[in-house]
């Protein structure tokens, strides 16, 4: 069997604060392999971005093993093994949107000519050819996210990890990043982790959806999906998506009532 | 209200410092006020049209000589040490009380001893204006490196940055509105601790010492002429420093407009 890309095994977070200890993560156990598309779905505080940035070694879990490529999450972070995307786009304003897309790959000391390649290739992969001269505050907040997406992507990092990436924007700029998000995702085959609390969202983009719940931050389901990797928007009208749809929504309510 | 087109802007500020000028002169004439307490806008003109090569002397030693160098140096130093505080936690709790002690000194106590140690000549106003800005710049400089978005930091971890370069990609730039804004209170600083510090020992050039002797003489009209430049000079010199921040922050939303 092939080795999974990122292997979770009982982990746990506990987070000290002022009002004593608060249960992030709890025996969480999941594996992801390569090419995988993972959606972690669940209401707020159920750990899912904790999880996601556990994955990505920005916090460290208190109990269990987890690594990614069988590293630890903090040697995988410094061998640059993964884009992250955070919630808003948190572009720098003093660079422009192709500075920005730079800023990894000089910190990651690209050649001068390759840069500017790359820039300009995920540039055409987000649809944002010809925006590299314009500062981030002068694009809208679809056009900064498409951008955030191109800086995650410039680097070639096999794992993208996406904290709900498109959660600030309007349900139709949503529909079509969620489209362009899977034609990336087949063109690069890349392992993605994406956090969300849509749904829709997360049955049309994942091969696999987990659902977790809050109090302590726990995994309630995981649902492998059966849908084909080719996705039209209007997938979301059969009844196997829908049938799908439903057993999110019911770990979803399990998860609450418990 | 449609905004101002660049003649309404100076024109209107312009018009209005004529307006006070021309009042000024009526008043002193019309109630006979001895030129010693006030002396007309004319006769401090004439002071000044009279006496260019000695305001352009004074101008040298007092603002050149004195506060730049003073300001460059106190600049210079905090930065350095807003550099190191923030690399070594224990030194935010070990300096920052000394640097708060700094600050509270007393100019005018401390002019006298820096004439003694740096002597007469501009070195000792030099050394008086680096303390003068020194703290105002260490505090704005360690805010504006403290002032950085939590995802924009999380960012550079995500790329594995070491600590140069997030603090030459991210937190330095980062920083640049505050670094402004302490120089913007350091400018008119450095020019009051260049004066007031040439009232304590000075070689006979200054404006500074220019206000005192020419007071003792009760020639007013010198000592308003030694005030003009002093304003005129602090003016443009925070005029510099905005237009050169308008320049390098153009994308701070302050400056966007």
């Amino acid at each position: 069997m092939k080795k999974p890309v990122i292997d979770a095994q009982n982990v746990d977070l506990t987070f000290q604060t002022n009002d004593g200890p608060v249960h992030a993560l709890k025996d969480v156990n999941l594996q992801i392999n390569k090419g995988d598309f993972v959606s972690f779905i669940g209401p707020s505080g159920c750990g899912k971005t904790t999880f996601l940035r556990c994955i990505a070694g920005l916090e460290t879990p208190t109990g269990g093993s987890l690594t990614v490529n069988g590293l630890t999450p903090e040697e995988a972070r410094k061998s640059r093994s993964y884009g992250y995307v955070f919630q808003a786009a948190g572009l720098y304003p003093w660079r422009t949107i192709a500075g920005n897309i730079k800023l990894p790959l000089e910190i990651m000391d690209f050649p001068k000519a390759e840069m500017d390649k790359r820039v300009e290739k995920v540039l055409d992969l987000v649809d944002l050819k010809g925006f590299g001269k314009k500062y981030p505050w002068q694009l809208s907040g679809g056009m900064q996210q498409r951008a955030s997406i191109a800086r995650a992507l410039a680097f070639d990092a096999e794992i993208l990890l996406m904290d709900e990436p498109f959660g600030a924007l309007d349900e139709i700029v949503r529909d079509k990043l969620n489209e362009e998000l899977l034609k990336l995702w087949a063109a690069t085959n890349k392992t993605i982790g994406f956090v969300t609390h849509s749904i829709p969202e997360a049955v049309y983009l994942s091969t696999k959806i987990v659902v977790m719940s809050p109090r302590p931050g726990r995994i309630t389901d995981v649902i492998e999906s059966p849908l084909p990797k080719e996705r039209p928007l209007d997938i979301r009208d059969t009844p196997e998506f829908i049938e799908i749809a439903h057993r999110v929504r019911d770990g979803l309510r399990a998860g609450h009532e418990a | 209200m449609r905004p101002d087109t660049t003649f309404e802007k100076i024109a209107w500020p312009l018009g209005f410092g004529l307006l006070v000028l021309v009042l000024w002169e009526v008043v002193v004439r019309v109630f006979g006020v001895s030129p010693a307490i006030l002396p007309p806008p004319t006769a401090i003109g004439a002071a000044m049209a009279g006496s260019l090569p000695i305001l352009w002397e004074d101008w040298v030693q007092t603002v050149v000589k004195g506060a730049l160098n003073g300001l460059w140096m106190g600049t210079l130093a905090a930065l350095i040490l807003a550099l190191i505080i923030d690399r070594f936690d224990f030194l935010k709790r070990g300096l920052m009380p000394v640097a708060n002690f700094f600050a509270a000194l007393p100019i005018v106590g401390l002019a006298p001893i820096m004439v003694m140690w740096f002597g007469f000549d501009w070195h000792s106003k030099a050394a008086v204006v680096a303390i003068m800005v020194f703290f105002p710049m260490l505090v704005n400089i360690l805010g504006g490196l403290a002032a950085v978005d939590p995802m924009h930091r999380d960012l550079m971890r995500t790329y594995g940055a070491t600590h140069i370069q997030t603090l030459h990609k991210l937190r330095g730039p980062a920083a640049l509105p505050f670094l402004f804004n302490g120089l913007k209170i350091a400018t008119s600083l450095a020019l009051i601790g260049a004066i007031v510090a040439e009232y304590f020992g000075s070689p006979i050039r200054g404006m500074g010492f220019r206000i005192t002797t020419e007071m003792g003489r009760l020639a007013t009209d010198m000592v308003w002429a030694e005030i003009v430049v002093s304003a005129v000079t602090g003016t443009a010199l925070y005029g510099l420093v905005a237009g050169i921040e308008k320049r390098v922050t153009f994308w701070h939303p302050s400056q966007r407009g």
